[in-house]
C-alpha cells in the first residue's frame, strides 16, 4: 500500500510543474515552427501550409539580412567587452579591502535594476540636445557645440551606443560569476607555484586562468544567450533605427510579427535564433557532463 | 627591497584605478537619475549650466507630477500584485517538483531537472508570437493576468533548478528517521524539509519577484493599455507623451522603480549566482 503511494508520490509532485512549462514553453516552441511554414496573421482563423515561402521572402529582405548581421556584431562585440571588463574587475574584487561591499553594490546596479529602466536613463544621457557626454566633450573642446555627435541618430554611433549600453547591463553578471569561480578554485596550487618561484603573470596565465576556464565558459554561454535573444536595450534606445541600422533578429521579429501583425513572417524571423540556442545548450550540457565526470 | 615596494605600489595603483573607473562607469546613470529628478526644469534645459550640480535650488515638482498626474502608482501596484501572484504559483509548483526530482525519481530526476533548466534558455523573443495567440485564446489579451499566467513559465524552471540543489544538500537520513517514526514521505516533506529549507525558499521568492519587475518583452507584447501595465514597460513607454520626454519625472520614476529591487537582489545575489554555476564550481 505505502509502496504504491510512494511510487506515485514523485510524479504527482513534479508533474504539475512539468505540465505548466510544457504548456507555456513547449507548446509555443512547437507552434513557432508551425507558424513559420504557414500563413497566420492577426485576426485570421484558418491555417494553410505554405512551405518555406516565409523563409524565402525573409531571406530576400535586405532589412532581415542587416538584422542578422547586426545580431552577430551586437553579440560578439558586447561579449568581448564584457569578458575583458569582467575578468579585470573580478581580479580586483577578489581581494578583501575596505568598502568592498559598497563598491560591489555600485557595480551590480546595472544588472539588478530593471534593464528597460536603466536603458531609459541612458536615453537621457545620450539625448540629442542635452547629452551630458556632449556637454563634457564641448567643454574639453573635442567637438563643436553645434556639430556634437548624435549618439542615437547616426547609424554607426547608434550601433556603438546600443552595444555599450548592453555591455554596461551584462558586465556585472559576468563579473559575479567569475568572482564565484575565483573563490572556488583551490588556493594551495597557486601558492605552491609561488613558492616554487613562478611569478605573477606565469601563475595567472599558466595556472589560475586554465583553472578558471570552465566558469568563464558558463559566463560566456549565458552572456551569448541573453544578448543574442534580447531586444530591450535596442527597443528603448533606437527602436531599431535610424533606418533599421540597429535592427537585430528579436526586434525585427517583434516589429514584423506583433506590431506588423504578420505572425507567420515574424515567427520565421525568430526561428533564426534556434541554431545558436541549440549550439549553446549543447555546449552547456557537455561542460556540465564533464564537470560531473572530473 | 625597493623592487618589491615599487611592485606593491604599482599593484595598488592598478587596483584603485580599475575600481574607480568601473564604479563610475557602472553607477553613473543612477547618479544621473538622482540629480535629474530634483532639478528645476529651467536648470535642466540650460546648456550654459554645469549639468553635474544643482545651479538652482532642488525641487520636488517632478516627483509631484509623477505621483499625481501619471499612472506611476498604478503601475507600481500592478507590478506588486503580479509579483505576488507569480511568486505564489511558482512556490506551489516548483517546491514539490524540486523535492521530487531531488529525492524520489532516481536517475530520471537529474535528467528531467536538466531538461527543465534548458527550457530556461528558450527566450521570450522566440515564444512571444505563438504566446500572443495563446493569450488571446485564453481571453487574457490586454490584461495584467496575461503576464501573470506567462511569467511562471520562466520562474518555475529556474526556481526548480535552484531548489533541487538545495534539497540535495539536506541529508536523506533526516526524512528516513521521521518515516521510521510513522510519518509518510509527504508529511516528512511538509513538516521537516520545508521548515529547514526556508532560506532557499526565500531566495526563490526574491528571485521570482525581481524577475517579474525586470521583465519587458512579454508585458510590451501582451498588454496594450497604459493602465494595465507593469512598471518596467509603463515607465519607459507610457511616460512619454507624444515625442515629449518629461525627463525629471521620468528619471524619478526610474530611481524609485529600480533602487528597492536592486537592494533586495543584492542581498540574495550569491545564492542566485550559485544557481547558474552548479556543476562548474564545486
Amino acid at each position: 500500500m505505502s509502496g504504491v503511494r510512494q511510487r506515485w508520490l514523485g510524479p504527482a509532485m513534479f508533474l504539475p510543474a512539468v505540465l505548466y512549462v510544457v504548456a507555456l514553453v513547449g507548446v509555443p516552441f512547437v507552434l513557432a515552427f508551425f507558424y513559420s511554414v504557414g500563413d497566420v496573421k492577426v485576426g485570421s482563423v484558418g491555417y494553410h501550409f505554405v512551405g518555406f515561402r516565409n523563409f524565402t521572402s525573409v531571406l530576400q529582405n535586405p532589412t532581415f539580412l542587416r538584422a542578422l548581421r547586426n545580431s552577430f556584431v551586437f553579440t560578439v562585440a558586447s561579449q568581448i567587452l564584457v569578458l575583458v571588463g569582467a575578468n579585470l574587475l573580478a581580479l580586483v574584487l577578489k581581494n578583501a579591502f575596505r568598502g568592498r561591499r559598497f563598491v560591489r553594490f555600485l557595480i551590480l546596479l546595472p544588472w539588478v535594476a530593471p534593464v528597460s529602466i536603466g536603458s531609459i536613463g541612458w536615453k537621457w544621457i545620450l539625448d540629442s540636445l542635452y547629452s551630458v557626454i556632449n556637454w563634457v566633450l564641448v567643454r574639453l573642446h573635442l567637438v563643436k557645440e553645434f556639430s556634437a555627435p548624435m549618439w542615437l541618430g547616426e547609424p554607426k554611433l547608434a550601433m556603438m551606443s546600443v552595444i555599450l549600453v548592453h555591455t554596461w547591463h551584462m558586465l556585472p553578471f559576468a563579473t559575479v560569476i567569475i568572482l564565484a569561480g575565483w573563490t572556488a578554485i583551490p588556493k594551495d596550487i597557486p601558492e605552491a607555484a609561488a613558492v616554487d618561484g613562478a611569478g605573477f603573470f606565469r601563475r595567472m596565465f599558466q595556472i589560475e586562468l586554465p583553472m578558471m576556464l570552465p566558469i568563464i565558459n558558463v559566463a560566456v554561454l549565458f552572456g551569448v544567450i541573453f544578448t543574442f535573444t534580447d531586444m530591450t536595450v535596442i527597443y528603448i534606445l533606437t527602436r531599431g533605427g535610424p533606418y533599421d541600422t540597429t535592427q537585430v533578429l528579436p526586434s525585427l521579429a517583434f516589429f514584423t510579427g506583433i506590431l506588423g501583425s504578420d505572425l507567420a513572417e515574424g515567427a520565421a524571423i525568430s526561428i533564426f535564433l534556434v541554431p545558436l540556442l541549440v549550439a549553446v545548450a549543447w555546449l552547456m550540457l557537455r561542460s556540465a557532463h564533464r564537470a560531473e565526470v572530473v | 627591497m625597493a623592487g618589491v615596494r615599487a611592485r606593491q605600489l604599482a599593484f595598488r595603483t592598478f587596483h584603485w584605478t580599475v575600481l574607480a573607473v568601473f564604479s563610475v562607469l557602472l553607477a553613473f546613470p543612477f547618479y544621473w537619475m538622482l540629480i535629474t529628478s530634483f532639478k528645476r526644469t529651467g536648470d535642466l534645459y540650460d546648456l550654459r549650466n554645469n549639468p553635474f550640480v544643482f545651479n538652482q535650488k532642488p525641487t520636488l515638482e517632478h516627483l509631484r507630477l509623477l505621483v499625481n498626474e501619471t499612472l506611476f502608482l498604478r503601475w507600481l501596484g500592478n507590478t506588486a500584485f503580479a509579483g505576488l501572484v507569480v511568486v505564489a504559483i511558482t512556490l506551489l509548483l516548483a517546491v514539490p517538483a524540486a523535492y521530487a526530482l531531488a529525492r524520489l525519481t532516481g536517475r530520471w530526476g537529474g535528467r528531467i531537472g536538466i531538461a527543465i533548466f534548458l527550457t530556461y534558455l528558450v527566450p521570450p523573443t522566440l515564444l512571444f508570437i505563438p504566446l500572443s495567440r495563446i493569450v488571446a485564446w485564453l481571453n487574457l489579451q490586454d490584461t495584467l493576468w496575461a503576464v501573470i499566467v506567462v511569467y511562471p513559465s520562466f520562474t518555475i524552471p529556474f526556481s526548480t533548478w535552484l531548489l533541487m540543489g538545495f534539497f540535495k544538500s539536506i541529508p536523506p537520513e533526516l526524512e528516513d528517521a521521521a518515516m521510521v517514526d510513522g510519518l509518510t514521505r509527504f508529511q516528512a516533506f511538509l513538516k521537516l524539509v520545508i521548515p529547514i529549507s526556508l532560506s532557499g525558499i526565500l531566495t526563490v521568492v526574491i528571485f521570482t519577484f525581481t524577475l517579474v519587475t525586470q521583465e519587458f518583452v512579454y508585458a510590451l507584447t501582451f498588454i496594450s493599455s497604459a493602465s494595465h501595465q507593469t512598471v518596467g514597460v509603463g515607465v519607459p513607454i507610457y511616460l512619454v507623451r507624444g515625442d515629449v520626454y518629461y525627463w525629471g519625472s521620468l528619471m524619478a520614476a526610474c530611481l524609485i522603480a529600480s533602487l528597492p529591487i536592486a537592494v533586495l537582489y543584492n542581498l540574495f545575489l550569491d545564492r542566485f549566482i550559485a544557481g547558474f554555476t552548479v556543476g562548474s564550481v564545486k
